[in-house]
């Protein structure tokens, strides 16, 4: 029978795991279920629900620190937050239209366990960046943790870093604590229009080389251009790249104008302001380009070395954008085996990962999901499995086979 | 401090492990000779000192991981060491174990300004790189105050931090690959110039680990162009809370300096005396805050702090107007710890972080601990991220003093971890915090962190004595505790 464990606090959450040790049996480590449809697929008999593990149990906003139950959404955070004018800096993506469910069911523990991390990923980094520390349950059952409540901490090893990214296989977070930072108080994105993907790319290295701390940099071909819901994007009737500026006003201004002479070669400009800009970002983090009614295309994560990226898109038969400046892509593609050949053949050279986020559960439990490893660093991923999971209780093959 | 027992078989074979170091390093490489061994004894932390059995200087990943190969089949110690500039001991070698230093890995392989990052050997200075593309405008962020000596292999096994580490991170956030060599002597590489990793973050683990994972052989990291100006407001208050309050004002009004530095009256002192900055003596805490970006934004963000500091209570109030007046600015805090070398024959750095609002408590608890021991205490402070460096000043030639220094020292980060902070923000733990990791980390804690470090390194060859207070085996870490037959969890809502 499958049951559905739904903990309360982190006591229960112990005795579940240690339950399933006892018992052999693999859980299905849930927060909001948001990203349930991503990684290999399982065969877990149970259900350990988190979603109960939540609310704020400490924000202090001078000392920007922020701690929560991992089930807390993250619309919860994000409404206590704004309160003072604070967000988590690392623009934690909601994949659920993209993945063909409602928008806001993500929890932090989510964003932690996946490691997720929004346009601003280039210069605030993404949500390990941000991640510091947790209490959870291991595969043993016990109750452990890492980390702290303060900003800088280097006492014992990391395993905040190891959590993060984890997917739920290595422990159950029953809290975790982040750092949290102020919301600028002005935004502008510069536009220019009809670049192609290696021209974008040079325009954007050049503006992410320059003093003007762009907080975002991406380039939409005309055709997912075309599905902005922003006039200025949607009506370019052009490819767009986009360069996103952030701080005090009066900088804005000036670092927008200024980026604006140093690209016009690159060709016509435009500029968003607040509002237009917001909602473009969230277009681009959310993937939702690629997110429209009955688009049921496969859907890859790319990350590879900036310089790399728009060769990497061009040379595959697929929709794509790219945000990091190039560093990441976003390819749609419409055959059943998510041409999974040519899209890891095409970044063998210069390095990165490619990670299956939409794609039929067929297909995940045929092909590699995540980025397969070379095999000094898959005995590495095997070994912490093993340290913290050693009967194969958590999540087990949601990363890797045997993982 | 007790370090693992010297096993006297290995030592009885050094001149037998010295000759087959040689012939895998060949040539100067291999040092045995005890005056030349004498520069390793001991590192920043200077009270611990101890003869290694034969330092090892390779000059290749192929060399490293041949020595240390040969060191695990031989069931050899191995202390891993960059510029040995580590304040926490990370770097103390053991009687019974080589030192392998990374000094000969001294190149810059690739300066990628595209993709903005630097692949670099891990025995290149935190300096070194900056000063490699500083030319074209770029630097590398994190800037620990030994950034001169101190390697950039060094700076990820500790993971440093340094003055601008609030607004840029610490070295774990400006790092995308690395290459280590394990005790095995298998070579992995992680990451690379992309962003995050496809699986489990090892780049996390291993930034960090304090030489006891693996060894260093290449680091990319992450170039950052410089801002276009950096200008620092130099502001004296009357109490330590006041100037905690200001801290907490400009954190507060959305401002995150580029640097927020605090000196409380015994370092402003011993600063001024030493390097005439022009620090006011009339102040109880002295803040300097560091705002750096464009022009406009920088003249903006100092008026704002400005008011801040005014409506805090501060006395007086300096805005650099030029570069030499802001790194005059500087100069005091950066020359604070050879300041306080002046003013007394030793001194014992610490280095807890604390929730910032809890400053006032920990200072005049401080204060009380230093009447209580009878020994001078002068505090630097990191103040955006609540990391306090309290000097503690003593003379080790006076019996004793060390002994009641460190003592006292203990009891600070006791005392940071009982108000919600943590025994070290940037100095790693090596010997020195070691003992004390049971006050932060329970038994379930600590071996969870021992079994990971057992999954790189079951025979505990790697840096062994370092961070962990116990050593336990790795068999019997790796024993998994069933309760069976316990109630099916009766009070867990099931659905």
């Amino acid at each position: 029978m499958t049951t559905t464990l739904k903990p309360d606090n982190a006591g229960q959450v112990r005795d579940a795991v240690a339950w399933a040790v006892a018992e052999e049996t693999p859980l299905e480590v849930l927060g909001g279920a948001s990203k349930r449809a991503i990684g290999r697929p399982g065969n877990a008999a149970h259900t350990l629900d988190l979603s109960a593990l939540r609310g704020i149990t400490l924000y202090e906003a001078e000392e920007l620190v922020l701690s929560a139950g991992p089930g807390t959404p993250i619309a919860e955070i994000d409404a206590a937050l704004g309160e003072f004018n604070q967000e988590l800096a690392f623009e934690p993506p909601d994949y659920g239209p993209l993945l063909g469910q409602a928008a806001g069911r993500g929890t932090l523990g989510g964003i932690i366990a996946a490691n997720l991390a929004g346009p601003r990923r280039i210069k605030a980094g993404a949500a390990r960046d941000h991640f510091l520390g947790f209490a959870a349950v291991s595969g043993r059952g016990e109750a452990f943790k890492s980390g702290g409540r303060v900003v800088k901490n280097v006492t014992g090893y990391d395993l905040c870093k190891v959590l993060a990214g984890s997917w739920g296989t290595l422990g159950a977070m029953t809290q975790v604590t982040v750092k949290v930072l102020p919301v600028a108080p002005k935004l502008r994105t510069v536009l220019i229009l009809g670049c192609d993907g290696t021209q974008a790319t040079a325009a954007m290295t050049r503006a992410l080389q320059s003093p003007y701390e762009v907080s975002g940099a991406a380039f939409l071909p005309q055709v997912p251009a075309a599905r902005s819901g922003v006039d200025y994007v949607c009506r370019a009737a052009a490819s767009v790249t986009a360069i996103r500026i952030e701080g005090p006003g009066q900088s804005v201004e000036y670092r927008c104008a200024a980026l604006r002479a140093q690209l016009g070669g690159f060709g016509p400009t435009e500029e968003l302001h607040g509002q237009n800009t917001a909602a473009f970002w969230s277009e681009v983090r959310d993937v939702l380009p690629f997110a429209g009614t009955g688009d049921t295309r496969i859907v890859w994560k790319i990350s590879v070395p900036p310089s790399d990226g728009a060769r990497i898109a061009a040379s595959l038969d697929a929709e794509t954008f790219m945000d990091w400046g190039g560093g990441l892509i976003w390819l749609a593609v419409d055959a059943a085996d998510g041409d999974h050949e040519a899209v890891r053949g095409a970044m063998a050279d210069c390095g990165g990962h490619a990670t299956l986020i939409r794609a039929p559960v067929e297909l995940r439990a045929a092909i590699a999901v995540f980025q397969p490893q070379e095999p000094g660093l898959a005995r590495l991923s095997a070994g912490l499995k093993t340290s913290f999971d050693p009967r194969g209780v958590l999540n087990p093959g949601r990363i890797y086979a045997g993982v | 401090m007790e370090m693992p027992k010297p096993d006297g078989a290995v030592i009885a074979r050094r001149h037998d492990i010295a000759a087959a170091l040689s012939r895998i390093v060949p040539g100067e490489g291999v040092i045995v000779d005890e005056d030349a061994l004498r520069p390793y004894e001991s590192d920043g932390l200077t009270a611990y000192r101890t003869l290694p059995l034969i330092v090892v200087l390779p000059e290749s990943t192929e060399q490293v991981s041949a020595v240390l190969r040969y060191c695990q089949e031989n069931q050899i110690k191995v202390v891993p060491r960059g510029a040995g500039t580590s304040l926490s001991g990370g770097a103390l070698p053991l009687a019974d174990g080589i030192i392998l230093g990374l000094g000969k890995f001294k190149r810059i392989l690739d300066i990628d300004y595209p993709n903005r990052c630097a692949v670099v050997q891990p025995g290149v200075t935190n300096l070194g790189i900056s000063d490699a593309v500083r030319d074209s405008g770029f630097y590398y962020a994190p800037d620990p105050s030994s950034q001169i000596a101190c390697t950039i292999g060094g700076n990820i096994a500790e993971n440093s931090g340094g003055v601008h580490s609030l607004k840029y991170g610490l070295t774990t956030n400006n790092v995308l690959g690395l290459e280590i060599v394990l005790i095995d002597g298998s070579v992995v590489s992680i990451g690379g110039k992309h962003l995050d990793s496809g699986g489990y973050d090892m780049l996390g683990l291993l930034t960090g680990s304090e030489g006891l994972l693996g060894v260093i052989t290449e680091v990319t990291v992450r170039l950052l162009r410089a801002p276009e100006t950096a200008r620092a407001l130099l502001i004296g208050f009357p109490s330590n809370e006041a100037a905690g309050e200001c801290v907490a004002g400009v954190i507060g009004a959305g401002i995150i300096p580029g640097g927020m530095e605090m000196m409380d009256r015994p370092a402003i002192a011993a600063a001024e005396a030493f390097v005439k900055a022009g620090y006011p003596l009339d102040v109880e805490a002295l803040l300097i805050v560091e705002l750096d970006g464009p022009q406009s934004e920088v003249e903006y963000l100092i008026g704002e702090v400005e008011r801040i500091a005014h409506d805090k209570g501060a006395m007086s109030l300096r805005i650099s107007q030029n570069e030499a007046e802001r790194q005059n600015f500087w100069a005091g805090r950066k020359a604070a710890f050879p300041a306080i070398g002046r003013i007394s024959p030793d001194y014992y750095c610490m280095d807890g972080t604390i929730p910032r609002h809890q400053l006032p408590v920990v200072l005049s608890r401080m204060a009380e601990l230093s009447n209580e021991y009878g020994l001078r205490v002068a505090n630097v402070f990191h103040a955006g991220d609540g990391n306090l460096h309290p000097l503690i000043l003593y003379d080790a030639n006076a019996p004793g003093e060390l002994e009641k220094a460190e003592a006292f020292g203990s009891d600070i980060l006791k005392l940071c971890v009982e108000v919600g902070g943590v025994l070290t923000g940037e100095h790693g733990v090596g010997v020195e915090k070691r003992d004390l990791m049971s006050v932060m980390f329970t038994k379930d804690d600590l071996d969870q962190q021992q079994r990971v470090k057992c999954v790189f390194d079951p025979d505990s060859l790697l840096n062994p004595g370092k961070v962990f207070p116990e050593l336990h085996r790795c068999a019997e870490l790796g024993r998994v505790h069933i309760h069976r037959g316990q109630t099916r969890f009766p009070d867990i809502p099931r659905f």
